[in-house]
């Protein structure tokens, strides 16, 4: 364990002076054991949010963590009943506020499941496109800052760097950098415009280089080894009775993708591998991540090369808006444009789980409907929640310092957990 | 108060020299006059303060929600705010004097901004970034609050989220205020000056009325987690 490594005994066997000698004449005087509560956060930079953990420490170490959260409730489910099914989506997308694509994604799977509607194979592809291009975003902010918290700032620059080139593609084919409101129900809200192709071709071309710089940064540094290697264990089946799912549980060396599991938005067209690791520690954490960045490069260049012609969204009239032009020479069109705008979509009722497989595991949406046009009930499944239950088992018996680097490699977003 | 620099040209070697004279002590008379209407500024205290301050401003590392990674970019490559002197980002409220609120804040967190920002220092400043914290943007519903609601705002940057550069302007426009005039009247008008943190008794004996400034979270503040 963390707090019997090489290191540590190293660490520990340094004696300053016998000044330290003569207060242990003392020591027997003091109680053997004396429990600190520390309060860490809301606002704290180390918990990557408004996350509040109330830690009981013997020493440097921890003996028990609380998790208190609730700081970011937004009341987004409750909102969603309010809003018809296409205004629930800018909703639901600021919710998880680095996978917002992944947001859109389950809740317009769950009204298409509900719908019945047949997405059109290219409107699949661009979901795919933006959906990985999403992940290398998240990973890259979880990289910037983790390593931001282990000390390294130069990673932090590097990696916003090609954020950046990430949101310049997004902010090409929807206009916004964040919270696009890109993906629709019946497919997506427009084509790709010209010359976005190339420019996630020459991104995907530079990314796996990039990675090998910041492995070069990272991966033989004695201190982020040291900081990372054999902390934070917890045993798969441990994580497997705690939801756990994502990059966490892989980190174990168990394979559960949803993209291969259960493939979904045509996810079994592409050749890719789902990265593992062996351990379960923080190292292989960060490694996991690490390789997902080179998978979703892999993925996006395949999307592009078969990325079929055709509509970019559904032709059904009742879910989609008409194409403007239309407008002008159908009266059909008018009425179903006017009926929409006004009134929403209407949904048959029923009740659909939607899950896909977001940056940090498994994130769902249940939608339950009344054939009203808005939807009566939207609960997420939110891969952050569920993951942060994890976090006590991770850093109980390891040091604070060590807590600091978990909880940088667990990557909560506070959004999803609070929403 | 805008210091402008002009370009030294070919008298720069005539200026060094006579700048060297005067430290030896050798300008006398007119030249020493000359001198010192060329190189020497004159100005108030307050407003040479008021220029150092606006140009080194030391946010405070508060992420709420989205905007705090767009805020994040703005330390980063593309805009660095190092250039305007607030590359100093400080963890402590105690040590920052520009809080930027990115993001929604809750009911359940709204009073603990209020203390984090009642624990800065004087002068300070406060950025509501993005619609959420000015104006509850899209969740107009129970849980969340407008900054207005519960603290002074000096500036407002709409966009949800805001883009960086959005955000760059702001810090700019409130540069521009802190130089140009700090007293702007508002913050007599909602008695938002000199807002301290109380204790709870403090509080009482000055005759606050109870959950006004400086009434601390019950229950969400780190003196009761240790109980």
């Amino acid at each position: 364990m963390s707090a019997t490594s090489e290191y540590r005994r190293r660490e520990q066997s340094i004696t300053l002076s016998p000044l330290e000698d003569r207060a242990d004449e003392h020591a027997a005087d003091r109680p053997e054991q004396e429990l600190l509560t520390l309060n860490m956060g809301p606002h704290h930079p180390a918990t990557h949010g408004v996350l509040r953990l109330l830690v009981t420490l013997e020493g440097e170490v921890v003996r028990e963590l609380e998790p208190i959260v609730g700081y970011l409730h937004t009341g987004i489910e409750k909102t969603c009943e309010d809003k018809a099914y296409w205004k629930v989506i800018p909703v639901i997308e600021r919710m998880d506020y680095l996978a917002y694509y992944f947001n859109a994604m389950v809740f317009c799977g769950a009204v298409e499941s509900l719908l019945d509607l047949e997405i059109p194979p290219r409107a699949q592809y661009l979901r795919v496109i933006h959906m990985e291009l999403n992940r290398i975003m998240s990973h890259l902010v979880w990289l910037g800052t983790s390593a931001l918290d282990l000390g390294a700032i130069s990673m932090f620059w590097y990696c916003f760097r090609e954020r950046e080139s990430v949101l310049d593609l997004f902010e090409m084919s929807s206009g916004q950098r964040m919270h696009t409101r890109y993906f629709q129900v019946g497919g997506v809200i427009e084509d790709i415009p010209l010359g976005f192709a190339e420019r996630v071709r020459a991104f995907c071309a530079a990314m796996p280089a990039r990675v090998d710089q910041y492995e070069a940064i990272l991966d033989r540094n004695e201190i982020v080894l040291q900081r990372l290697r054999q902390i934070g264990i917890v045993s798969e089946r441990r994580l497997l009775e705690l939801g756990v799912t994502g990059p966490l549980l892989r980190a174990t060396g168990n394979p559960w993708d949803l993209r291969k599991a259960a493939p979904y938005c045509s996810y079994d067209h592409f050749d890719f591998k789902i990265p593992v690791g062996t351990v379960g520690d923080n190292y292989d954490r960060f490694r996991v991540r690490m390789a997902e960045l080179r998978e979703s490069t892999k993925i996006i260049e395949q999307a592009l090369d078969g990325l079929p012609e055709g509509p970019f969204i559904t032709n059904d009239r009742k879910v989609a808006l008409p194409p403007r032009h239309e407008l002008a020479t159908s009266m059909e069109a008018l009425i179903h444009h006017f009926k929409l705008v006004t009134e929403g979509l209407r949904v048959p009722p029923g009740e659909f789980y939607y899950p896909v497989e977001s940056p940090r595991g498994e994130l769902g949406c249940f939608v339950r409907s009344d054939g009203s046009a808005k939807p009566a009930r939207v609960h997420v499944r939110d891969p952050s929640f569920v993951n942060l239950q994890a976090f006590p088992d991770m850093v109980r018996d390891g040091y604070i310092a060590d807590m600091i680097a978990t909880i940088a490699v667990l990557d909560p977003i506070l959004g999803g957990v609070d929403r | 108060m805008e210091v402008v620099r002009q370009p030294a040209g070919g008298e720069l070697r005539a200026r060094q020299l006579r700048a060297r004279d005067m430290l030896r002590g050798d300008l006398e008379g007119a030249d020493l006059d000359r001198f010192v209407e060329e190189r020497v500024m004159t100005t108030t205290l307050e407003r040479a303060v008021n220029w150092a301050s606006s140009n080194s401003l030391f946010p405070l590392t508060f992420g709420l929600a989205c905007c705090a990674i767009e805020m994040m970019s703005i330390v980063a490559s593309r805009l660095d705010a190092a250039r305007f002197g607030s590359e100093a980002w400080r963890a402590s409220p105690r040590q920052a004097d520009l809080i930027i609120l990115s993001g929604r804040v809750s009911i359940k967190m709204a009073p603990i901004v209020r203390r984090i920002y009642d624990q800065m220092l004087e002068p300070k400043w406060a950025i509501a970034m993005g619609a959420c914290s000015s104006s509850q943007g899209v969740f107009n519903n129970y849980a969340v609050v407008p900054a207005d609601k519960f603290m002074p705002v000096d500036l407002h940057v709409p966009g949800c989220p805001p883009r960086p550069e959005a955000l760059m302007h702001g810090i700019l426009k409130l540069r521009t205020m802190i130089q140009e005039n700090p007293e702007l009247g508002w913050r007599a008008r909602y008695h938002a000056e000199g807002t301290t943190e109380l204790a709870p008794a403090q509080a009482r004996a000055e005759g606050e009325p109870p959950g006004a400034q400086g009434e601390p979270a019950r229950g969400a503040s780190g003196e009761n987690a240790g109980a």
